[in-house]
């Protein structure tokens, strides 16, 4: 059974147990344009919350994508390397950024659902 | 950029057209221009290099010099003291590629100069306009009448189909040949024609009286080889053609010799040329011409995927080392599917295929310098 959740920086979070998998919104991609390189977090590099954990890239800019919740990070997804423009066609499927280990799950109290997020980008 | 406030922005005559066709509007220049349309800057950039775009470039300044004797080389003699450009011997029906410069051999705005037969035709850049026409006024009063064309557009159709699309409204358009430029008729309105642009394509830029801009562009745009392109693909389509950005690429520090730039300037106001120096700045500017320049603008290719853009510290060495110079312009090119850039090293490592570095979020990623443009041109000579 997972939960998604968000960000306002528009980031989506699948949780898994004690693992999230996260990504950014199709709202995000959209907003960026055509995505050309996506710079992915160091496996087994510990991310505190808020911090820069990625950056996405777009022929005209650099966007940071900071870490939703703190948590080791346990996987990034290759796939974007070879396939940036994953993150326009699937953003909220294959085109997952990293799986990280939730530190602290009280961590995910101020994040929202699905409603709120689509609320907060309406 | 001078203005953020949505309402103290200006708008080009074709605003509301933008906004009908969906363009994302941003602040530039003081103007609310679209930096792109739903089909995004990738895509608008290649369609540009495969059939054509239409872009809104009316914000740039548009002016005449009026020879107040009458005859057009007593104006180009009277640019001559501006620019180190030869004005006196471009033909009438042709433009230039042209640098006002300042007194300590910097470049104050790059422009294009076209000679109409009985005054000049300059089309300088949005962010300069005000300060180039002043510099016109206060110095070039005495022997022309400067006239700012408040009330035209500007539109630059571009691409390998730019010449069919233009020549249904234009029946002159493919005689055209690069750099040609003069008034004709476009769908029966009188507009000032040039075969050139800032994409590395060939193309045409159309001048316009502002009341019929809309109607002009609509036509061009009714053709289905025509997409609007935003001031995004603008800016890579320019990056991959080599050409200087004025504010980033060149500004009030960088030579023409430093920029690169020796192409435009001719023998005749070189040192030994029959009307040689005489612009602001010549004594350095020859210098550099004679003596060479300490830095160089080189193009850029990074061995990675990552964009290396503008303001990345460039240094000679993975690791330690002094800073050697700076990335002034750079991004990821659609039609090279790769990053390119171009920034100022030292002339000692400007060859062609020196390894470099830019250092990118901490890390130092390898870079070689590269033969610009970067995606061959493909001007109609």
């Amino acid at each position: 059974m997972t939960t998604t959740l968000y960000t306002s920086d528009h980031e989506w979070l699948s949780i898994d147990g004690d693992v999230a998998t996260v990504g950014i919104t199709d709202y995000a991609q959209q907003q960026l344009g055509d995505v050309v390189f996506v710079e992915l977090p160091k496996v087994g590099r510990a991310l505190k919350k808020a911090e820069a954990a990625a950056v996405v890239e777009s022929v005209k800019a650099a966007s940071d994508v900071y870490a939703p919740i703190s948590g080791e990070v346990l996987e990034t997804n290759e796939a974007l390397a070879a396939e940036p423009a994953l993150v326009n066609s699937d953003a909220q499927g294959k085109a997952w950024f990293f799986k990280i280990k939730i530190a602290d799950k009280s961590e995910l109290g101020g994040l929202m659902d699905e409603a709120a997020y689509k609320a907060h980008t309406a | 950029m001078l203005a953020h406030d949505q309402d103290s922005l200006k708008r080009t005559p074709l605003y509301d057209l933008h906004v009908s066709l969906g363009g994302k509007m941003v602040p530039f220049a003081g103007y609310d221009m679209p930096v792109q349309y739903p089909a995004g800057v990738l895509k608008e950039h290649l369609h540009t290099r495969t059939k054509a775009g239409l872009f809104d470039v009316s914000h740039m300044g548009q002016l005449a010099l009026r020879p107040k004797s009458g005859k057009v080389e007593d104006a180009a003699r009277a640019l001559e003291r501006l620019v180190p450009q030869d004005i006196v011997a471009i033909a009438a029906g042709r433009q230039r590629y042209a640098q006002f410069t300042n007194e300590d051999g910097g470049i104050l705005d790059d422009l294009m100069v076209a000679n109409f037969g009985d005054h000049l035709f300059l089309v300088v850049n949005a962010a300069c306009k005000a300060a180039d026409e002043a510099h016109l006024r206060a110095n070039l009063s005495d022997a022309c009448i400067i006239d700012a064309l408040a009330d035209r557009a500007l539109i630059a159709l571009q691409g390998p189909k730019a010449e069919a699309a233009l020549a249904k409204f234009c029946a002159e358009a493919p005689a055209m040949t690069f750099m040609d430029a003069g008034p004709h008729e476009v769908a029966s309105i009188k507009c000032f024609v040039s075969r050139s642009g800032y994409t590395g394509e060939d193309g045409f830029e159309i001048s316009v009286p502002s009341g019929d801009a809309e109607r002009l562009a609509k036509l061009l745009l009714e053709n289905p080889d025509v997409l609007p392109i935003g001031l995004g693909a603008r800016d890579s389509l320019r990056l991959e053609a080599g050409l200087c950005l004025y504010g980033h690429d060149i500004d009030t520090t960088t030579t023409p010799v430093e920029a690169a730039l020796e192409w435009s300037v001719q023998k005749s106001r070189r040192t030994g040329g029959a009307r040689a120096g005489g612009f602001p700045g010549a004594a350095k500017i020859l210098a550099h011409f004679d003596g060479g320049a300490s830095r160089r603008r080189v193009g850029l290719r990074a061995e990675g995927r990552a964009p290396v853009r503008e303001g990345a510290v460039l240094f000679a060495d993975a690791a330690g080392g002094e800073a050697i110079g700076k990335v002034t312009s750079g991004g990821f090119g659609p039609s090279l599917s790769a990053p390119v850039a171009m920034g100022y090293v030292p002339v000692s490592l400007a060859a062609l295929g020196t390894k470099l570095f830019a250092e990118v979020r901490g890390q130092r990623l390898p870079l070689a310098v590269a033969a610009m443009p970067f995606v061959k041109n493909t001007y109609k000579r």
